[in-house]
């Protein structure tokens, strides 16, 4: 028996020449990115734009997961419940109807005071108060009380302040350890993940709520460790091939590459599809979109990531350090490694 | 590279060794895990409302005490201004009764003259042109100021919005108990903090207002007038902590509005609790002006309207901070502070309802989401271990290695894990893998351009450990960043993420390392089958 290889040993595929493909087709998607978002929204979770709360009151203890599960097939969105301590309450939360307003527009709108949950639209509570009269005779419902989002204005602010400033400090330290020309691939690169997946929830009408932040946040890491490795590498080819073509030389990174990009991203993609097809329907979203980031991820490191730098003149030269000796030292030292 | 020392070796084990002991109450079942010792009880991860539930208190605001405070804080303004005013505008018979502020111009002929400053007081709100305040004029002499229905609208929304960020920030400061304080309905709040707190301890943090100010003691009040309620005009009278009155001056000297920090400390001459304050440069620059103004006379410490204490200005304090004493327990400082630090409700809040609440995810989905994720990680075990036999099997002891510790750091730090924690963890797991796939990977390569099994493996961890720290640190950078910056859910994300990375790059080169090192050393293999 012998280990899996997916990859085999010595590939040479020319990526790079397809780069113009590619980047017509990421200026295609980044566009109806853009556009679905401006144009459609996104599908805001109940964590961002409030919602209805209903405190329920059953003759006896009522088993929840009939009661979700029940409610989740009426289709009125994603439904929050929760039990209190006396076990015949129960207090439903569930999202407002129809078109919810976009949270950061109302942010950025009045200022001052956010306007509070308004309380109207009672069509969903009026479906829920039906259902569940006609499945628990004796059920007592009680007001429908509006909530306001989790989250207030100050998560947008501070969380895209937060965001920009992570991206550029990431970009200088990759300027700090490389050239100035990968700072500004990872950058791009990082742009053109995070508009691309916001473009697929856009297209999806999938909830966005916090936890799609927190894997938005997961997308961005995977993605900027697939473009560092494959600058690594570059990093490494340059030094030591000076002599070579950018364009032949960063095709020869990619393959060199190849099965560690494989196998990290397979490996991935085994474990999301897993928790995608066995896991609840609650984290559905969470996981399509993890699992749609590792395919953005990947595709963009070898499209985005490494064509940046031909179109930024990256060259041996941008490596040649004065203190480094004469030229190709580095070749001398991978030929007779030192022995401790 | 390989060579392991003897110390190096025990350093890992202990680090290994702690991590266990520290991620074990985490797994024990919450009886077992309280018959541990005192440290180890509480070293332990709390689940997320989402995955375990917690406390809930539903708050409701006074809305009479914002409307009065709306009208007082008008009645402020109006006088300021009129003394302002060029020419100065005498007002007599100020009034704040039956929900309207009212008063009339000593002088007549400036009547409209004083109209026209109270409407200018006035502000528009939304965009249909309504106006927070009317002004009218009643009997042809005393001004009418009345807040409208919009007006009283909007000042109780914007105090709950207020509390409800102070409310957040009370309960949580670091940011990273997840907690869910929303509004609901008009003028309550919502609050609900994951695991069993103690629900009383809430109640206090949140009982308080905080609203604290430093106001001078009149000392030319008589006793008596004092005692009968009565204060000189500029003054008014207030209860004292420890029993009786105290008349002070109506203006404030600092407030709590000027702090920056707060803390609790210990008096270094009487070895009591104290609360120690920071104020801002402007809060401290006043501070020093009305100290050294007013040596040898005492000041009064007022918080949500009891004089706490009331010490004698020793000498001008102008440092820039103080300390608030009286009465306190270690424990009450420590809330006070943590009150100060929060900024002081805009409005006082009664607790209505008290209960605990479930998981916001259903039992099948958590039993299903465990499933998922055992059977998720058999198969990423069996896809490693079939890619690189020997040393998947050593990337799986790492990524097992990997999980015991983050759950043992994040319970020494008493995290919460919710869902977005989780993703953070996988991420970790994502770059666990990959540390170990770009190893192995790296150890083939050498192997194909033909060195020795030493010698591929000591170049594969020695070049693949570039690419594993530059990536790496970037990831610790942006993790840094978001807890610093961010808010919420950014912030819980940033601490499992950061966490995870220290111990994944630990996991997944310096232990798979040693292990490595043990095997070539004990066998000696030629050829390595990978």
């Amino acid at each position: 028996m012998r280990p899996i290889k997916l990859v085999p040993d010595q590939t040479s595929i020319a990526f790079l020449s397809y780069r113009w493909w590619a980047l017509a087709l990421s200026i295609v998607l980044l566009t109806a990115s853009i556009a679905l978002v401006a144009v459609r929204g996104l599908n805001w979770g109940i964590d961002f734009v409030g919602g209805q709360s209903i405190r329920v009151t059953f003759d006896q203890p009522v088993d929840m997961g009939a009661l979700r599960g029940r409610l989740e097939r009426m289709d009125v969105g994603d439904v929050v419940l929760q039990q209190m301590s006396d076990p015949k309450v129960v207090s439903i939360r569930i999202p407002l109807e129809g078109e919810a307003t976009n949270p950061i527009g109302k942010c950025m709108g009045t200022g001052g005071a956010s306007g509070g949950p308004a309380d109207q639209s009672n069509k969903i509570a009026s479906k829920v108060r039906g259902e569940l009269t006609k499945a628990y005779p004796g059920v007592d419902i009680g007001a429908v009380n509006s909530v306001s989002g989790k989250v207030g204005c100050e998560l947008f602010s501070t969380g895209s302040i937060a965001l920009t400033l992570a991206m550029l400090g990431i970009s200088l330290f990759i300027w700090f350890r490389f050239e100035w020309q990968f700072g500004v691939g990872a950058l791009v690169t990082l742009f053109h993940d995070v508009v691309l997946t916001f473009g697929f929830f856009a297209l999806t009408r999938l909830t966005f709520d916090l936890n799609v932040i927190a894997a938005i946040l997961t997308i961005i890491g995977y993605s900027l460790n697939d473009t560092i490795v494959i600058y690594d590498r570059i990093r490494e080819n340059l030094r030591k091939y000076r002599k070579m073509e950018i364009q032949p030389l960063l095709d020869l990174s990619v393959n060199e590459t190849l099965s560690r990009t494989v196998t990290t991203s397979l490996s991935l993609v085994i474990t999301l599809g897993i928790l995608l097809l066995v896991g609840p329907d609650t984290i559905f979203g969470f996981t399509a979109s993890m699992l749609l980031g590792i395919v953005i991820g990947t595709f963009s490191s070898f499209y985005i990531s490494a064509p940046v730098l031909i179109w930024l003149n990256v060259t041996p030269d941008s490596f040649v350090q004065p203190e480094s000796g004469r030229p190709g030292a580095e070749r001398v030292r991978e030929t007779f490694p030192d022995q401790r | 590279m390989l060579d392991f020392p003897r110390w190096k070796i025990w350093l890992v084990t202990l680090a290994i060794l702690s991590g266990i002991v520290a991620a074990l109450p985490s797994m024990l079942p919450e009886a077992t895990r309280n018959q541990l010792p005192g440290w180890l009880k509480d070293t332990h991860i709390n689940l997320g409302l989402d995955l375990s539930g917690g406390s809930h208190l539903l708050l409701e605001a006074d809305t009479a005490d914002v409307r009065k405070q709306q009208i007082d804080r008008m009645e402020e303004t109006i006088r300021t201004e009129m003394r302002r005013a060029t020419p100065r505008i005498d007002i007599s018979d100020i009034s704040t009764a039956n929900g309207e502020l009212s008063f009339m111009p000593r002088n007549a002929t400036q009547l409209d003259q004083a109209v026209e400053l109270a409407r200018q007081q006035t502000n528009g709100i939304g965009i249909a042109g309504a106006r927070d305040w009317t002004v009218s004029v009643r009997d042809s002499t005393r001004i009418i100021m009345r807040p409208t229905e919009e007006g009283v609208k909007f000042e109780i929304d914007s105090a709950l919005e207020t509390a409800r960020n102070v409310v957040a920030k009370r309960i949580d400061p670091e940011g990273t108990k997840e907690v869910t304080v929303v509004r609901q309905g008009a003028d309550r709040i919502l609050v609900q903090v994951p695991g069993l707190q103690d629900p009383e301890g809430l109640k206090r943090l949140l009982g308080k207002t905080a609203k604290l100010e430093f106001k001078l003691v009149d000392g030319s009040a008589s006793p008596d007038d004092v005692a009968a309620g009565r204060a000189p005009a500029g003054s008014q009278v207030l209860p004292m902590l420890e029993g009786g009155k105290i008349a002070v001056k109506r203006r404030v000297m600092v407030s709590g509005d000027e702090l920056t920090d707060a803390r609790q400390a210990f008096d270094p001459q009487s070895g009591n609790a104290v609360v120690s304050i920071r104020f801002n440069s402007q809060g401290g620059r006043k501070f020093g002006r009305v100290t050294s103004e007013n040596v040898g006379k005492p000041f009064a410490i007022i918080l949500d309207n009891v004089v706490i204490s009331a010490p004698n200005i020793n000498e001008p304090i102008l440092g820039g901070s103080a300390q608030v004493s009286g009465n306190f327990t270690v424990d009450s400082a420590n809330e006070l502070a943590i009150s100060l630090r929060s900024g002081k409700l805009p409005v006082a809040l009664k607790v209505i309802e008290e209960s605990s609440v479930s998981a916001e995810l259903g039992k099948d989905s958590i039993e299903k989401g465990i499933l998922a994720g055992v059977l998720a990680t058999l198969a990423l075990v069996a896809y490693m271990i079939l890619t690189y036999f020997r040393f998947g099997v050593y990337t799986t002891l790492a990524l097992l290695l990997n999980g015991v510790l983050v759950l043992g750091l994040m319970g020494l730090f008493n995290a919460t894990l919710t869902l977005p924690g989780i993703a953070g963890f996988v991420l970790t797991i994502g770059a666990a893998v990959d540390a170990n796939v770009l190893i192995n990977e790296r150890i083939r390569e050498e192997i194909r351009r033909g060195r020795q099994t030493l010698q591929a493996v000591e170049f594969g961890y020695k070049e693949a450990s570039t690419a594993i720290f530059d990536a790496n640190i970037t990831n610790v950078i942006s993790a840094i960043i978001l807890f610093w910056f961010g808010s919420g859910p950014i912030k819980g994300f940033a601490v499992v993420l950061a966490l995870g990375i220290a111990t994944s790059v630990f996991t997944g080169v310096t232990f798979t390392r040693l292990l490595v090192s043990q095997y070539l050393q004990r066998n000696r293999p030629k050829t390595l089958v990978l």
